[in-house]
């Protein structure tokens, strides 16, 4: 884990004081809302439907159990005792009072975390594979890389005011667990031919309202000229991405306008002269941050046996456990998926709880995932059945990580100022819909995905099947979609056809399923299914 | 034309006419020239010696184009004024001198004061840039 120094802490401290002051002066009136709204837009508050949200950052979505608590105590303490993880790997408050945001930065600050650019068309908080550093099939781990990133983003001076928002993420393993295509600046980190490490650059993915999967512009890029790569593309799109639309602003539409040869045309000239500025923090600097990614201390002798004796409990690791790098441990994936509740939602207490089983069984360290689940990267297998117990009397042991009830769905119309339909109630009919574990097991891995607008915030685009909720005639009506995909073979959904009620549209999904459980080959998942036989089955069985 | 002008040198300001980008090649001895957020900032780079101003217009805050200019211009070795003219923020000036601005024409009213305030927000900064300011990362290294 990545540990502050005094200069990191120094820079959240200055910005604590910073909109202390700006909050002191909007509640004295001296500022209006018109001019506060950027400054507090900065610090990841919003004014939603109901009140202020606070967004705040979780660097590459890694937290330590101290950390963890005082999101906790957050949401006790500002909020209505309920923190929201979201699909950028952060947490969100909906019930926010503005005088109260300075003392929830300032308790942030002290366990060095911020709300620093979770808003605003900057660049924002860089994501990463939520398994980095315990996946057994990474090549390289990412995270010293986003913490360069980190450093680097953070008040970046020419990059604050970019046309629209710009979001990176990053990965050191062939199975992309972190959308990354699906991004303004996707990373991979891979060996070349010779074992050295090198950097992949996608640019212009996204989803929104035109989803674009990103190209490759850029190979074998060495991994210490990253800042200096990303600093060219950065400048690139800065002076010529559109500004005239805001709806064709990202970065894709740039990309896809000039196309992909242009675009790295202009990156390689930039880069070029950039490199000649000496920007590229020193090779020491990156073994001082990669030092605080080392290994925990994993013990060899750890067993690798479970005892699988009590039913419940096998179910969950079948489900929820995945294999690690080291023998005897093991990755546990929390869902935050119960059977009719809110994706992504947890308790203070639940917040804490996690924190505390970190603490104990985990090295002290937890992730967010972009599926708004929670992550212990390092477990003894030995240690399992322990965490289960604990987590199950805590309503965390929901035993559907990639099944159809472990629902991505953004807050929709009952938070969300810019939503035309609610998603909450959605995800919540479909996962007591689909409530019973084996009947959810025998759907097999099936990503299901919702927005409640074109924003795309649920990443409905990208689901096996996704939902998008729209504003029709003032009526909420939901679109589906099937045949998404964020995983390594990235695709982009279709939509079925016409639109459905809310009550509707769980009817579709069931009938679209039923398809599947009909022709499904051995082996097969819904999404190969439907690469399989299309799009035609599954409309005749949806609106037939 | 914006009223406060607020310089971070000691060199008496230009009193040159200010010509669009457009007009400089027929105004071959200008030493004032504006930029709008289209304009290339690359297309003075063989006339900066001639230039004692520059003026980067920002019609609106949120169009930033103008940092990216800026930062341009000083890499390439420009050395005289670079002002930043219009919808000029005093939240923003810490940014704007990062990127090599070094005096302000805000529409809105700005005090010196204000603007010393902004400069010293940040005790120290992630990236080097054009203002000679030491990036954290050589502090840790030396």
């Amino acid at each position: 884990m990545y540990l502050y120094d005094t200069h990191d802490q120094a820079m959240v401290d200055a910005r604590v004081a910073e909109f202390t002051d700006q909050v002191s002066r909007r509640l004295a009136g001296t500022l209006s809302e018109e001019q506060f709204r950027p400054l507090r837009l900065k610090n990841g508050l919003y004014l939603q439907l109901h009140a202020y949200m606070l967004r705040v950052a979780i660097p590459y979505g890694t937290l330590d159990s101290r950390q963890m608590r005082m999101l906790g105590d957050i949401a006790d303490r500002y909020d209505r005792g309920y923190g929201h993880f979201t699909t950028r790997q952060n947490i969100q408050y909906n019930w926010i009072k503005l005088e109260d945001a300075p003392a929830i930065l300032a308790d942030l600050a002290s366990v060095g975390m911020h709300a620093i650019q979770t808003s605003g068309n900057c660049i924002r908080n860089t994501t990463a594979d939520h398994f980095a550093g315990a996946a057994p099939d990474e090549v390289e781990d990412p995270r010293p890389y986003a913490e360069l990133l980190r450093q680097w983003s953070t008040f970046h001076p020419e990059f604050d005011y970019l046309p629209r928002k710009f979001k990176v993420a990053i990965i050191g393993s062939e199975t992309d667990r972190a959308a990354m295509k699906l991004h303004d600046i996707g990373i991979q980190v891979y060996k070349d031919a010779g074992g050295q490490t090198a950097l992949r650059i996608h640019v212009g993915g996204g989803m929104g309202r035109t989803p674009m999967i990103a190209p490759v512009i850029r190979d074998n890029l060495p991994p210490l000229q990253m800042i200096s790569y990303l600093e060219a593309c950065l400048r690139v799109y800065n002076r010529h991405g559109r500004r005239d639309n805001k709806y064709k602003a990202r970065i894709k539409i740039l990309v896809h306008e000039i196309g992909a040869d242009e675009y790295r045309r202009q990156v390689e000239e930039e880069f070029a002269h950039i490199l000649t500025l000496g920007l590229e923090p020193p090779p020491a600097e990156f073994a001082r941050i990669k030092a605080q990614f080392a290994d925990p201390a994993f013990d060899p002798a750890a067993p690798d046996a479970i005892d699988r004796s009590d039913p419940d409990f096998a179910l969950w690791v079948d489900q929820n456990v995945h294999a690690h790098k080291a023998p005897g441990y093991a990755i546990v994936t929390i869902s935050l998926k119960p059977v009719g509740g809110i994706p992504g939602d947890a308790s203070a207490d639940q917040i804490r709880l996690m924190a505390d089983i970190a603490r104990d069984h985990g090295f002290d360290e937890l992730r967010v995932t972009h599926a708004q689940n929670i992550v212990l990267p390092h477990v003894k297998k030995a240690d399992l059945h322990a965490i289960w117990q604990r987590l199950d009397a805590a309503g965390l042991a929901t035993a559907n990580l990639d099944l159809i009830g472990d629902i991505i769905a953004c807050p929709g119309l009952d938070y969300c100022s810019l939503a035309n339909a609610r998603s909450i109630p959605v995800a919540q009919k479909i996962s007591e819909r689909f409530a019973e574990t084996g009947r959810q097991r025998d759907l097999g891995e099936l990503k299901l995905k919702i927005s409640g607008c074109i924003n795309a915030c649920g990443h409905h685009h990208a689901g096996h099947i996704g939902i998008l909720g729209v504003d029709r005639k003032g009526v909420e009506n939901y679109q589906l979609l099937l045949g998404g995909s964020e995983a390594a073979d990235t695709s982009i959904g279709t939509i079925t056809g016409p639109g459905f009620s809310e009550d509707g549209v769980v009817d579709a999904i069931e009938r679209a399923t039923n398809v599947y459980l009909d022709q499904r080959a051995q082996g097969e998942r819904f999404l190969d299914t439907y690469r399989r036989i299309g799009m035609a089955p599954f409309k005749e069985a949806i609106y037939g | 034309m914006a009223e406060t002008l607020i310089r971070l040198r000691d060199d008496a300001a230009s009193t040159a006419p200010v010509v669009p980008l457009a007009d400089l090649g027929a105004a071959s001895n200008a030493s004032a020239v504006r930029l709008m957020p289209g304009d290339d900032a690359r297309a003075l780079l063989p006339v900066l010696d001639q230039l004692d101003l520059i003026e980067v217009a920002f019609p609106a805050y949120t169009d930033g184009r103008g940092y990216s200019a800026a930062r341009i211009l000083r890499e390439h070795g420009y050395a005289g004024e670079l002002r930043a003219v219009g919808d000029v923020l005093v939240d923003q000036v810490s940014h704007y001198v990062r990127v090599g601005f070094d005096a302000f024409a805000p529409d809105q009213p700005m005090t010196r004061e204000a603007v010393d305030q902004a400069i010293a927000t940040w005790p120290a900064v992630y990236q080097r840039t054009v203002d000679g300011r030491p990036a954290i990362w050589a502090l840790r290294h030396g």
